[in-house]
């Protein structure tokens, strides 16, 4: 390792691998520092991902891949499904291959790749972030950068040493747990959502199958509503309820940020990407590609910014212009409708899913559900028109 | 009777970073093997104890020393 990198990221998920093979590519010199012992692992993701996003930044491999998905069931309180087929493919991944290959991508790319290194604080220099601290094998060590990324997921503290307001409201929460389980009888070839105060409040269960009767099944409960039982009592009686025969491969704990885009991305020579930038879609929750998407753009300004020897806020910040035009907009748009569909009740949503399998089947779409949801605002129609093209 | 105080269930937790995220004091930092609580910091909002998953995190009542 050496002292000093153009750009230091911190965390190897998704969005740090995607920020450091970008930024390798732009010909910045970069180290990539992960805090636990493996890239990969754990595992605290649904795993869901659709195809022509994943494709903007990568070329997907079959090895990533658990199953292919063709469309999604969508379960009402009173139990009545509704079936959305995409012109999209979903892919429920395999998280742990596919971060283990994106990191190895960037170390080909000129990446040096960093394991059981926990950075502990951010150097400055003049109001301007200089390099990290690190803890490394028992060793504290100061490694200096142009440019720090911080990808350090849900928990991020790098974007609060550099004084950006990342803190997630509980509202803006979800409290998720997921077990990953064999013997469960559901069709595999599409993934499942179930809604309803009782199941989620102020989110979703998911079943996500991965292939040969094992599938993620988890789910999230707004922090607002999580006061007064925990995600994990419900999952519990999730399981029992609809899943009583599966047995439990592994159990994880999430927090999901479905927020509005941060005000602030960007700091005198640092970048926030991911969760860490609390870039997922608030309505879905995924936020594999579109920290990806994110990351990639923040990768090519910080290379190019390193090459003008300008690490200013002022410079970085067209980053967040351009996520903003690609990604940033929609985001917004899809915070709006979480906040209609939220308020939405148990009878709104029966409502809903009965009036959408009475609509022809030829105008069935994604679009066309959420109109019937939000029946009664038609300005909030407009806005999904926006984003469901 | 002493101060309250949020104290974490150690086995229970899952090391997710959920409480983290919803501190707005920056009490909390989740390091590679364990969550660390800034008492100094805590405003006892309980924004972590409602949020977290397993509900690791409680209060209760600091005995002094």
């Amino acid at each position: 390792m050496k002292s000093r990198y153009d750009v230091i990221v911190v965390g190897a998920g998704p969005a740090g691998s995607t920020a450091a093979r970008f930024a390798a590519m732009g010909g910045a010199s970069v180290l990539l520092v992960e805090k636990d012992r493996e890239v990969g692992i754990p595992v605290r993701c649904a795993e869901g991902v659709g195809e022509k996003g994943l494709r903007q930044v990568v070329e997907p491999q079959e090895r990533w891949i658990d199953r292919v998905i063709k469309g999604a069931y969508l379960y009402a309180p009173n139990g009545v499904r509704v079936c959305l087929e995409t012109n999209d493919i979903g892919y429920v991944l395999n998280r742990k291959t596919f971060d283990y290959d994106l990191a190895r991508l960037a170390a080909a790319a000129g990446a040096q790749v960093l394991t059981k290194a926990y950075v502990t604080g951010l150097l400055m220099h003049d109001g301007v972030v200089s390099g990290v601290y690190l803890n490394h094998l028992g060793q504290t060590l100061s490694v200096q950068s142009a440019i720090v990324i911080g990808a350090d997921g849900v928990e991020s503290k790098v974007g609060r040493w550099a004084g950006l307001r990342t803190h997630v409201s509980l509202h803006d929460i979800e409290s998720c747990a997921q077990v990953t389980a064999s013997n469960v009888d559901i069709e595999d070839t599409h993934c499942h959502f179930f809604f309803g105060r009782q199941v989620a409040p102020g989110g979703y269960a998911w079943v996500f199958p991965k292939g040969n009767g094992v599938a993620n099944i988890g789910l999230g409960v707004s922090g607002d509503c999580a006061r007064t039982k925990p995600a994990w009592a419900y999952l519990e009686e999730f399981l029992a309820r609809r899943f009583p025969r599966v047995s439990v491969l592994t159990t994880v704990a999430g927090g999901v940020p479905v927020a509005r885009p941060l005000r602030r991305l960007v700091a005198n020579g640092l970048m926030l990407v991911g969760d860490a930038a609390r870039q997922a879609n608030p309505v879905s929750g995924g936020g594999i590609v579109s920290g990806m998407i994110a990351a990639k753009i923040a990768g090519q300004v910080a290379a190019r910014a390193v090459q003008e020897g300008d690490v200013s806020e002022q410079r970085l910040r067209e980053y967040p212009v351009l996520w903003h035009r690609q990604e940033g907009r929609a985001h917004e748009r899809f915070y709006k409708l979480k906040e209609a569909i939220w308020r939405l009740t148990d009878e709104d949503l029966d409502r809903t899913a009965e009036a959408y399998l009475r609509t022809p089947e030829e105008r069935r779409s994604l679009l066309n559900l959420f109109a019937t949801a939000l029946v009664n605002q038609p300005k909030l129609i407009l806005e999904a028109a926006k984003v469901f093209v | 009777m002493g101060e309250k105080a949020i104290r974490l269930k150690d086995d229970l937790c899952d090391l997710c970073g959920t409480c983290v995220a919803v501190c707005p004091a920056d009490a909390l930092e989740l390091t590679e093997c364990r969550l660390l609580i800034d008492r100094a910091r805590c405003t006892l909002c309980l924004n972590c104890v409602y949020a977290c998953p397993f509900a690791c995190l409680e209060v209760h009542d600091e005995v002094p020393v």
